[in-house]
């Protein structure tokens, strides 16, 4: 039984402005589970970084509850909440390092800030940077690292105080491809070697599909759905989750008749389109296609174009739906 | 081209010039900087918000800056002479210089701690830092170049302020350039206070220029 961490009720973040408040945030619930790796997405200026500031009360929600294990993180105030902070590792889009301290000093900071003798400190220092695999950087300045090695001190920093959640806000989003790939990976290691909860707040669907095993799409400050990543990935059911899944070069063309043919592993022996084709003696315009990598897994999907005659189109579909075959529909792209 | 009396008296002028400079510039740093750090925190999106001290900070801060040096000098007259017991040498010239100059270095202080990486400080949050640990672990190391700079810049405006006090009971370089260069018409002896005063103000801004590039840990 899959236990809470994180539970968010009703949470509602207010920016008073001049003329009119600005809702960053609006009735926005969801439950992160222990263990979880769970993925926020939404475009720029969708709150999402306002969300994960809430959750470390970095920022201060106007309603609602940000329950922490149980507690109130709302209700916090002073030296018990610097406490409940402590419980909470993030990193950022920008590292964030202290720039003039070394690798290990960074990583003592936190350690510094909760009381922690210095060899103490030092110890635990030189054990994180070796877990991040960084140990021979560790008198190295920020300046003289590279963008992911910075990141792995900013990860290695979050674990100091031994939290239970790393919340990342952007994390991957100032690196390039192959670094994000290996910080995802140590993120996910860290997830399953340490059982720390992570929180991942990204705008890039590959980062979700990659290492998140649920998400939450979030749209003007709203969840707009959530929900375990295959399932969003199979049948996304908002508007906003369409977007991220289906391709922006798609959003253009003519949207009748569209199908949304998804393949797992199993189905890619098998020329399906072909029999597909030949069986129902129907032609079929392939509008899209691509593979992506979903927790460790393959999965194509295409777009289809099917016949304008509605007899033949019936055809698709059951044969479709004969073959186990997940087709279906997409009313409006 | 001096006989030993002038150069005595020359020696004595740079040696009182430092004295009224360094001393003043460490009492100026003493107040300027809890002011420089409190128009950070206070401001709006400082980390301890406060607009009505900030703003009244901010008011006095301007206020004592837009005093010409010389009529505060004369102003504060009656406040030198209270604390220090008269109001001319190189003692006495120190609380005018202070008054002057502390402003002006919370001003500098702000400036330097404004440049740090607002990212960083809400790091130092996200671990629970406290007010007292995001200034003293956060905002002053990182701002640590920036400061020295900062002094260097400090210590040579105090120095043309105290050359200054000169004119009215101060002692050091502007006493003797003021006295013989101007009311005895002793071209030569003002010529050479004038080059010690360049060289001293090299001295200071090569001294901070050296400790700012080797306090900072991001060019390399």
């Amino acid at each position: 039984m899959a236990e809470p961490i994180i539970q968010i009720v009703n949470l509602e973040k207010r920016f008073t402005g001049k003329n009119t408040d600005i809702f960053a945030l609006q009735g926005i619930n969801l439950t992160v589970n222990k263990g979880d790796i769970y993925g926020i997405i939404g475009q720029s200026g969708a709150g999402k970084s306002t969300l994960v500031r809430c959750i470390n009360m970095l920022e201060r929600p106007t309603g609602g509850q940000v329950l922490f294990n149980g507690r109130d993180m709302c209700l916090l105030k002073g030296a018990e909440l610097r406490q409940a902070q402590r419980s909470m590792g993030m990193i950022f889009q920008q590292f964030n390092l202290l720039m003039q301290r070394t690798a290990e000093e960074n990583v003592c900071f936190p350690l510094e800030l909760a009381g922690v003798k210095q060899a103490a400190a030092r110890e635990r220092a030189r054990e994180l940077l070796e877990l991040v695999g960084l140990s021979e950087r560790r008198n190295a300045y920020p300046s003289q690292l590279s963008g992911g090695q910075k990141q792995r001190v900013a990860i290695a920093r979050a674990l100091a105080t031994n939290p239970a959640v790393l919340l990342c806000d952007e994390a991957t989003s100032a690196l390039d491809p192959a670094t994000t790939e290996s910080i995802l990976a140590l993120i996910k290691d860290i997830n399953e070697r340490l059982g720390i909860t992570a929180v991942i707040i990204t705008h890039e669907m590959s980062v979700i599909e990659k290492i998140c095993n649920h998400v939450a799409i979030i749209n003007h400050g709203r969840i707009a759905e959530t929900g375990p990543v295959r399932e969003v990935f199979f049948h996304p059911r908002t508007e906003a989750a369409r977007l991220l899944v289906i391709p922006e070069a798609l959003q253009n063309m003519p949207h009748e008749r569209l199908y949304r043919l998804i393949f797992n592993g199993r189905s890619s022996f098998e020329p399906v389109i072909s029999n597909l084709v030949l069986a129902c003696g129907a032609p079929v315009n392939i509008m899209f296609a691509d593979t992506r990598d979903i927790g460790g897994t393959a999965f194509g999907q295409m777009v289809l174009q099917l016949p304008a005659d509605a007899e033949a189109r019936r055809r698709v579909i059951e044969y479709a739906n004969d073959r186990g075959l997940m087709l279906e529909e997409m009313r409006h792209v | 081209m001096f006989d030993q009396q002038t150069v005595m008296m020359l020696l004595e002028g740079v040696v009182d010039t430092l004295y009224m400079t360094l001393v003043s510039t460490f009492f100026s740093y003493v107040f300027g900087m809890v002011m420089g750090v409190a128009l950070v925190i206070w401001r709006k999106g400082g980390i301890r918000p406060c607009p009505v001290l900030y703003s009244v900070l901010d008011v006095v801060v301007n206020l004592t800056r837009s005093f010409p040096f010389l009529i505060l000098m004369i102003a504060v007259i009656p406040f030198t002479r209270f604390l220090v017991g008269t109001t001319i040498g190189n003692n006495a010239t120190v609380v005018p210089l202070v008054l002057a100059a502390a402003p002006f270095v919370a001003r500098l202080i702000e400036s330097s701690l404004l440049e740090v990486d607002a990212g960083v400080v809400e790091a130092a949050q996200s671990m629970g830092a406290s007010t007292w640990q995001i200034i003293f672990k956060v905002l002053l190391p990182e701002a640590t170049p920036s400061l020295i700079n900062g002094s260097a810049i400090a210590a040579t405006t105090i120095l043309g302020y105290s050359a200054m006090s000169g004119a009215v009971g101060g002692g050091g370089l502007g006493k003797l350039a003021i006295m013989y260069g101007y009311n005895r018409y002793q071209t030569d002896i003002m010529f050479a206070t004038v080059v010690l005063l360049i060289v001293i103000v090299q001295i200071f801004q090569s001294i901070g220029n050296w400790a700012t590039k080797r306090s900072d840990k991001r060019i390399r």
